[in-house]
């Protein structure tokens, strides 16, 4: 009967993903923790969905190595997924897109199985962004379509204030339209970053921030320049992971150099 | 790697559970043993500790030793040896490592006699140090915890591999204790860079509540802790009104 009452939710990662380690997985494992614990949501799946080689950042190996790494990482887990959709883009996409992307297959599949189910009958919300502006609803077309949150860590969210790295209206619509599910990182206080930023705290029944309680810090960036120095990087990422990266010998002083003189997708617009 | 002295790498605690973390550190220790130039790492060791330690919230050995196996299934140079969990009562560190010294010694042994050619890159008589985090050798302040001679002998005689989280407490701690350094040439200091605070007290607590920990351990280990129903509020209470072990034992032997 509760469980009816409960909001689904979809948690998104969208990151590098270069490469993916334990920690990336424990903020699904945390997050999920979290919002179950609040007894009024029910995650239903996690979706790694790691950025296009477009993006142009330092160091980033290709998106199919990426994927395929993160695809061998999530081979245990029953409810998290790697999605390609955005790698598979010609052009870097912003978040919000990618978060406008994934909410619209959310509601195609919900139409697919309420075709299915005929004999059904459901309410349908039809929103539109104008009248939801300055709201802290989230879309929701059908009461059963689950809601979208991005997943991310606190340096992420800090990474708000940094100039044109992102569009004011992407930050409004992500945090106003899809809410935010933000894990502590050590060095960060997320709390107070949103008390500091108006429309942060506007909006900050939709920022779920998750305490990890086991400090974890294993930086993609410590992997890479363990790997180049030879040192081992087991058990800070999954066993096939490990193996994939050391059969396909991926990060080295030369992949390091990768996209050394572009500038981030984000800065180029 | 020839010329180079094996070395084997030994790892003694409760391992209640073990986690990533316990295995990290003989990567680590591996890693950095190598970098000095002069030893190559050829086993590790994981001795979990007997029962009759008595420490707060241990499960029973038999299950430890089983997590221990399947977390180290995929591993191709670290062991779990029963030894010290096997005894009676419990083992003084010291003992334990004596113990694996003669048997490393004793397999050398047998090595070098059979051969009939001149040794080669195997040659050398293994050492065997004590692989620990920096919070075991905080230990060495604990009254009644360590006899003074048995510091002497695993910190002189064997030495001491002991991996520190980012911090510069382990300098220190060897600064302030005169045995400790007496023998600094013994003690081989590694960073560990990335922030990683798996501590089983974590990861048992998390079981109570159950919150994941699923990439804090090895799936396998997992699943062995949900079919046999293992960190509960009951088995955190285990051993609660007794006194460790070791501050009971070495008071006796010292009257």
């Amino acid at each position: 009967m509760a469980s009816q009452e409960k909001t689904k939710v979809v948690l998104l990662a969208c990151g590098s993903f270069n490469p993916i380690t334990n920690m990336h997985l424990r903020m699904f494992e945390l997050a999920r923790d979290h919002l179950e614990d609040t007894g009024r949501y029910t995650v239903v799946k996690g979706i790694v969905s790691p950025v296009g080689d477009p993006y142009g950042k330092k160091g980033l190996v290709t998106a199919c190595g990426r994927v395929t790494m993160a695809r061998l990482a999530t081979e245990n887990s029953d409810w998290i997924t790697v999605d390609d959709w955005e790698c598979q883009q010609i052009e870097w996409v912003p978040t919000a897109k990618v978060l406008w992307h994934y909410h619209e297959e959310l509601i195609s599949n919900e139409n697919i199985n309420d075709d299915v189910d005929k004999g059904k009958r459901r309410k349908r919300r039809k929103l539109e962004q104008n009248e939801n502006a300055g709201q802290s609803s989230c879309i929701n077309t059908n009461a059963d379509t689950p809601q979208l949150k991005l997943l991310c860590g606190a340096d992420v969210l800090e990474s708000f204030d940094v100039p044109s790295l992102w569009k004011t209206d992407d930050i409004e619509e992500i945090v106003s339209h899809y809410g935010i599910v933000c894990i502590t990182r050590f060095g960060c206080d997320p709390e107070k970053f949103i008390n500091q930023s108006d429309l942060l705290y506007k909006h900050r029944k939709n920022i779920h921030v998750v305490r990890e309680w086991v400090i974890n810090e294993i930086s993609a960036t410590h992997v890479r320049r363990s790997l180049r120095r030879g040192q081992s990087v087991r058990y800070l990422l999954p066993d096939p992971v490990v193996n994939y990266i050391q059969e396909n010998n991926l990060y080295t002083a030369e992949s390091e150099r990768n996209n050394a003189d572009q500038v981030l997708a984000p800065f180029q617009r | 790697m020839a010329g180079r002295i094996p070395l084997f790498l030994l790892a003694c605690g409760s391992f209640n559970p073990i986690t990533h973390q316990h295995m990290r550190l003989f990567e680590l220790a591996r890693d950095q043993m190598h970098q000095t130039g002069l030893y190559r790492v050829v086993g590790g060791i994981v001795s979990p500790v007997s029962n009759g330690y008595g420490k707060h919230g241990l499960v029973a050995s038999k299950h430890r030793l089983a997590m221990a196996r399947l977390a180290l299934q995929s591993s191709d140079w670290v062991t779990v040896d029963d030894w010290e969990s096997q005894q009676s009562d419990w083992t003084e560190t010291v003992v334990t490592m004596r113990y694996h010294y003669r048997r490393i010694t004793a397999q050398y042994q047998q090595r070098t006699g059979e051969r009939k050619d001149p040794p080669t890159e195997n040659s050398g008589k293994p050492l065997l140090k004590l692989l620990c985090g920096a919070d075991f050798m905080e230990t060495f302040k604990v009254s009644g915890l360590w006899r003074d001679d048995h510091i002497e002998e695993v910190v002189g005689r064997f030495g001491l591999v002991c991996v520190s989280r980012g911090t510069l407490q382990t300098d220190r701690t060897v600064h302030e204790s005169d045995v400790l350094s007496r023998h600094r040439r013994n003690i081989f200091l590694v960073r560990e860079w990335v922030q990683n605070e798996i501590s089983a007290t974590e990861v048992r607590r998390a079981l109570r509540r159950g919150y994941s920990v699923k990439y804090l351990l090895p799936d396998s280990v997992i699943d062995y802790i949900k079919e046999n129903n293992l960190y509960t509020q009951d088995s955190e209470m285990k051993n609660k009104e007794i006194k460790l072990r070791p501050l009971n034992k070495q008071t006796i032997l010292q009257d």
